[in-house]
């Protein structure tokens, strides 16, 4: 398992992997296959990504300490960057094909109706985590900084939650079904937050010096 | 990147191999199955063969209502696979797919309340009320996309003659057709069924509001709310009710679903008017199905010359 994830090749599966969304999106498109209202079908497609790639980027740590699988944090700046490309898709979208550029128009929205607000919010937060994404900005912030500016990855997630579930009129399972996902995946930072407050110094100290704690928020 | 670790686990601390590989197996084997089941869930109809329920036939003897939107209308391709019936599915193209087998016959329409003549009417008789005449018009559903579509029907005052209504009816109220047995997708609408819509009467007897029985040439395909629905076409689209089992004239304003539903969002009148913000998004443009600029959106639909008088001296803001 180990010598498959850390494989170059594993990462370049993966990177692929991650491309087929939206290589799905564009042979739909050219086979006139976007249902009635394209703009709105490539808002809701790239939309649904993004969360689903937060949710994966917010998987990475839960799943590589019940699994024992450190090296899965390899992966994770590349699915954060993902998240955080199909959420510059939504959101160009938004402005290019369902505003066409309207400024104004669009900062009234943004100002005026609360799920764009806080879709807003939850994109703009994104922003500084991709361009810290890079080695030498987690040298440059330090190791602590960077990771408690990383923690911005949580309210992004919460944002889109509430975001689609204030988009939608009356079924609300799908946002329910994110907001499970996210619930979750926080819930279990908590519980690791706790359990290890409640843990000998020694072993707190020790954890502190675990390889990779400059990349595990 | 430092690789030491401090000895904080004696050798006994580690967990048998054999529960090690159980749970990573375990959670594994969870993920694929989690993945097999939603993907079953959201594919199988691939596998399904065509529909076991009612299907358009062709309308003969129409005629040409010489008042019709000159617009381009929309192609029936996308009128019929971009709905909003939340019976069968919410997503807009479930209701084409499930509405497949939905079986539309036999079917009567009771009219009833405060009315002389209370009666039901089959869906023969219906289709024999009044000449069938072909009407474009633009539809505008309230989540700011458009249509413009040639519905087949009569205006809905050919009923209401029939059956006389008394001084006492002010209102009338419309019911949906509603089976959990047919529509089993109907539990996750979020939506109170069956579906109900009202009008006052005096809307309803405007002659642009239209029994509409069939569009582009045949009886209305199921996802379209066969075989009978109405259509206003100067109100969002969710006051255009689909499949109607009951007609009942009434005293006092009836209940309607998008206002039990979320009364803040969708009121009773529900005229379309784009300088009254849904509270949730804009109502000034709309995106007319086929087309990729939005175009602004025109008071009562572009009706205001037939209905605007309906509503002279009443406060649109508070009324929407």
């Amino acid at each position: 398992m180990n010598s498959i994830l850390t494989s170059k090749w594993t990462k370049v599966a993966v990177f692929l992997l991650c491309l087929a969304p939206l290589l799905v999106l564009i042979w739909r498109a050219l086979h006139h296959d976007l249902t009635a209202n394209p703009i709105e079908f490539i808002t809701h497609f790239t939309g649904d990504w993004t969360m689903r790639f937060l949710i994966i980027t917010l998987a990475v740590t839960p799943l590589r300490k019940i699994l024992r699988l450190p090296q899965l944090i390899r992966f994770r700046r590349m699915l954060g960057l993902f998240a955080f490309f199909y959420v510059c898709l939504h959101f160009s979208t938004w402005i290019g094909l369902d505003k066409f550029f309207d400024f104004t128009e669009m900062w009234k929205d943004v100002q005026k109706h609360r799920f764009i607000t806080v879709g807003f919010i939850g994109f703009v937060l994104m922003i500084p985590l991709a361009i810290t994404s890079t080695a030498g900005w987690i040298r440059r912030l330090g190791g602590k900084r960077w990771q408690l500016l990383h923690r911005a990855i949580y309210f992004s997630a919460i944002a889109g939650v509430i975001h689609y579930y204030w988009l939608v009129k009356s079924d609300v399972r799908k946002p329910l079904q994110y907001a499970f996902l996210v619930g979750i995946l926080l819930a279990w930072r908590l519980g690791a937050w706790i359990y290890g407050r409640k843990q000998p110094l020694a072993v707190r100290a020790a954890r502190r010096d675990e390889p990779t704690t400059a990349e595990s928020a | 990147m430092l690789t030491k670790r401090a000895p904080d686990l004696k050798y006994s601390d580690i967990t048998p191999k054999g529960l090690y590989i159980g749970r990573r197996n375990f959670l594994l084997g969870l993920l694929v199955t989690t993945a097999t089941v939603a993907g079953w869930k959201r594919y199988a109809y691939l596998l399904e063969g065509p529909g076991t329920g009612s299907v358009p036939t062709k309308i003969a003897g129409v005629t040409k209502w010489p008042y019709s939107t000159t617009e381009t209308a929309t192609s029936e391709n996308d009128v019929t696979h971009y709905n909003n019936y939340y019976e069968f599915g919410t997503g807009k193209e479930e209701p084409a797919q499930n509405a497949k087998n939905f079986i539309t016959n036999p079917w009567t329409v009771s009219v009833e309340g405060e009315v002389k003549k209370p009666r039901k009417f089959s869906m023969d008789e219906i289709m024999k009320l009044a000449p069938l005449e072909e009407r474009i018009y633009r539809h505008r559903c309230v989540e700011a996309w458009s249509i413009v579509v040639p519905w087949i029907g009569f205006p809905f005052s050919t009923i209401a003659n029939l059956v006389e209504p008394t001084a006492k009816a002010k209102f009338v109220a419309f019911e949906s057709y509603f089976d959990r047995k047919q529509m089993p997708l109907s539990g996750s609408a979020g939506i109170e069924l069956p579906y109900v819509e009202g009008l006052r009467l005096d809307e309803a007897m405007n002659p642009l509001a239209l029994v509409a029985v069939g569009m582009y040439g045949e009886t209305l395909p199921n996802q379209d709310g066969a075989p009978v629905r109405m259509v206003i076409p100067w109100k969002y689209g969710f006051k255009s009710i689909k499949s109607i089992v009951k007609i009942r004239f009434v005293e006092k304003q009836p209940p309607t679903t998008w206002n039990i539903t979320n009364g803040h969002e969708y009121g009773f009148y529900s005229n379309v008017n784009p300088a009254v913000d849904h509270p949730r998004w804009s109502q000034a443009k709309e995106r007319r199905l086929g087309e990729f600029l939005k175009r602004p959106t025109l008071m009562f639909n572009g009706y205001a010359d037939q209905v605007a008088s309906l509503y002279n001296g009443m406060d649109l803001r508070k009324n929407y």
